[in-house]
């Protein structure tokens, strides 16, 4: 047997095992994305942009809540990268910290629907009849609102701040998974496989979790990307509407909705942060755009 | 004809349940917020006797089931309550508000459905060529951006660096008042009116907010229009077509053009509720007096009657656009029947 994670390993036709067989795979995607050359854009960006948030303490220049406010409103110089706000404060410095507030609300918002959708539409999905007819009219209601209006309805009963924004995405971001997952499941259900298993006598909850559940992985895993710059946008939007992270915090949407004040005479001020916004969004659509392609060649 | 009657009512009854979860949502949105309604009422100094007294006239010592047939019941007579913002009943400001947000919104629609769908058919038929290329980032730009960095830039380059379109607003100071409000729209009212200066002004400050708007929903439209037609396009029609000698525009129009445009239906009317939702971020940058701007000073004055309202309005409107959107569709494709 060769060594393990060679080239010549990760494309073997006739894989020796379950472990290269399924990096194998992961392999072969990867090979296709990279010739994706918008995807791998992204890629790159979301990289970078992860790289810096973790290295936010080593990498900020100030901290990013001292105020200066003799040196308020500065153009970007190579004292403050970025220039800085109304009150003073490093902008570089904030953008790096933000990133962190961002990029946390993302992967929090994901742990927590991700499973959620999953569980649900494979549930609904597998146990068909009265269980599934009332998970989706549940499903239908939430995914009748708009999400930002459903979450801000949300946030004002939670009080705004970082923790109520990422519940209040949360809560409204779940049925489309759950809506694809059983889509999956409705496949999946009624194939020879599943069938061999039910005769082994697994029980209904081992089907689900085991067999039906990890299948509906690739699929979601698309979905997630593609969301994930909603969710940056929804975050942010609630930022920017006083209803998510409160102004003293970092964060982007905050930043820019207090900086917009300034657009006509220091534009730098509100700019920088919607460029941030921008990228990453940008970043996590085109990579969200390619893994479609390459892991579910059917929607594109 | 027994079938369709029945799947009909299904999809009614669909309907109806989803309604109750909706006014179930808003009822626990409006009761279960961590303010009482009723210190909100009177105050945090009022005496013990006045609160209990205040709350019983509420209803809010029934148990919560008989609150919520009540709050039903209210919902049913169009009744939501006061705003303590504007001392107004909700209905009466909702009633004010909502025209500017769906003049705003359909005027979008228009823009987006307009420029959407002839692109998405265009990058169909050029399928991998770099006009599809570029569509798809210019597409994928308009997934990316949130709608108030994209009102910030334009007003930015738009209003202060050129100075060609008006600033945030709904008309300019000299025409406020002016015009009676008989519909609410202020571009159809001084239509109305014979007040051709004034509707210019108001044609004029809707661009930017409609544009900024629009590019979110010309992009999903773009994309879904895309999609469909390269489905479409592999049909043994459309080969059949061509292969008999017809034009290729003839083809995509009278051939293929019209199975999408039954599926676009659908797209229109999801489009529409997310048109509702990008109008409260985009009403608030353009300080435009809609729904969208009501809502969010009410959410943070903490004011839940109107949020309630609002909420339960737009999401019964989205139900409704999705039910007319399926009917549509089951009048309109033939399969379906």
């Amino acid at each position: 047997m060769s060594s393990a994670f060679t080239r010549e390993w990760l494309l073997d036709e006739t894989p020796a095992s379950r472990a290269q067989a399924a990096w194998g795979r992961r392999y072969r995607a990867w090979l296709d994305l990279k010739e994706n050359p918008l995807a791998m854009i992204g890629f790159t960006i979301i990289l970078i942009a992860v790289v810096l948030a973790i290295l936010a303490p080593m990498l900020a220049t100030h901290d990013p809540g001292a105020q200066d406010l003799a040196n308020k409103l500065a153009r970007p110089s190579s004292a403050h990268w970025f220039g800085t706000d109304e009150l003073g404060r490093d902008v570089y410095s904030r953008i790096l910290y933000g990133g962190r507030i961002t990029l946390g609300m993302v992967i929090s918002v994901v742990v927590l629907v991700a499973p959620l959708g999953l569980l649900v539409g494979c549930v609904a999905g597998y146990a068909g009849g009265v269980v599934d007819q009332a998970l989706m009219r549940v499903t239908d209601v939430f995914l009748a609102f708009p999400r930002l209006i459903l979450a801000l309805a949300f946030v004002a009963v939670l009080q705004p701040g970082i923790e109520s924004a990422i519940l209040a995405i949360a809560l409204t971001a779940w049925p489309p998974y759950a809506r694809l997952a059983r889509a999956e499941t409705l496949t999946i259900r009624n194939s020879d496989y599943i069938a061999a298993c039910r005769l082994t006598g697994a029980s209904g909850w081992r089907i689900v979790t085991r067999h039906v559940a990890p299948l509906c992985v690739p699929s979601l895993v698309v979905r997630v990307t593609l969301d994930m710059s909603s969710i940056i946008i929804t975050a942010a939007s609630l930022g920017f509407l006083g209803m998510g992270a409160q102004p003293p915090s970092p964060e982007w949407g905050a930043m820019i909705a207090t900086g917009k004040d300034y657009l006509y005479t220091h534009w730098w001020v509100p700019a920088i942060p919607c460029t941030a916004i921008l990228l990453t969004s940008l970043a996590f659509n085109f990579l969200g755009d390619g893994l479609r392609d390459v892991l579910d060649p059917k929607q594109s | 004809m027994n079938k369709r009657l029945k799947a009909l009512a299904s999809l009614l009854a669909n309907v109806a349940l989803t309604l109750l979860g909706l006014a179930i949502i808003t009822f626990l949105i409006g009761r279960v917020m961590p303010v009482d309604p009723v210190l909100a009422a009177v105050g945090d100094n009022a005496p013990h006797e006045v609160v209990e007294r205040i709350r019983a006239e509420m209803g809010l010592d029934q148990p919560l089931i008989v609150q919520f047939f009540r709050y039903l019941g209210q919902v049913f007579h169009g009744d939501f309550g006061v705003s303590i913002l504007t001392k107004n009943a909700v209905t009466t400001d909702i009633a004010r508000f909502f025209p500017a947000t769906i003049e705003l919104a359909t005027a979008a629609l228009i823009l987006s459905m307009l420029i959407g769908v002839p692109v998405g058919v265009w990058a169909a038929v050029r399928q991998g060529s770099w006009i599809d290329q570029t569509i798809r980032v210019i597409c994928l730009a308009g997934h990316s951006i949130p709608v108030f960095v994209l009102a910030l830039l334009a007003l930015y380059v738009f209003y202060y660096l050129f100075g060609i379109t008006p600033g945030p607003g709904r008309q300019s100071v000299i025409y406020q008042d002016m015009v009676p409000q008989i519909t609410g729209f202020l571009t159809i009212d001084s239509l109305l009116e014979g007040d051709y200066d004034a509707f210019w002004d108001a044609l004029r400050h809707m661009a930017q907010p409609v544009f900024v708007l629009a590019y979110f929903s010309m992009a999903y439209i773009t994309r879904m229009t895309r999609a469909f037609m390269l489905d479409a396009m592999r049909g043994e029609y459309v080969i059949t077509a061509r292969a008999k000698g017809l034009a290729l525009r003839t083809v995509i129009w009278r051939h293929a053009f019209p199975n999408v445009s039954v599926q676009l239906v659908t797209v229109l009317a999801l489009t529409y509720s997310g048109l509702l939702s990008g109008s409260v971020v985009t009403e608030t940058v353009y300080s435009w007096p809609g729904l969208g701007q009501y809502l969010t000073t009410s959410l943070k004055n903490a004011d839940m009657n109107p949020v309630v309202g609002a909420t339960l309005l737009i999401g019964a409107i989205c139900v409704g656009l999705n039910l007319i959107a399926d009917l549509l569709y089951r009048q309109l494709d033939p399969r379906v029947r």
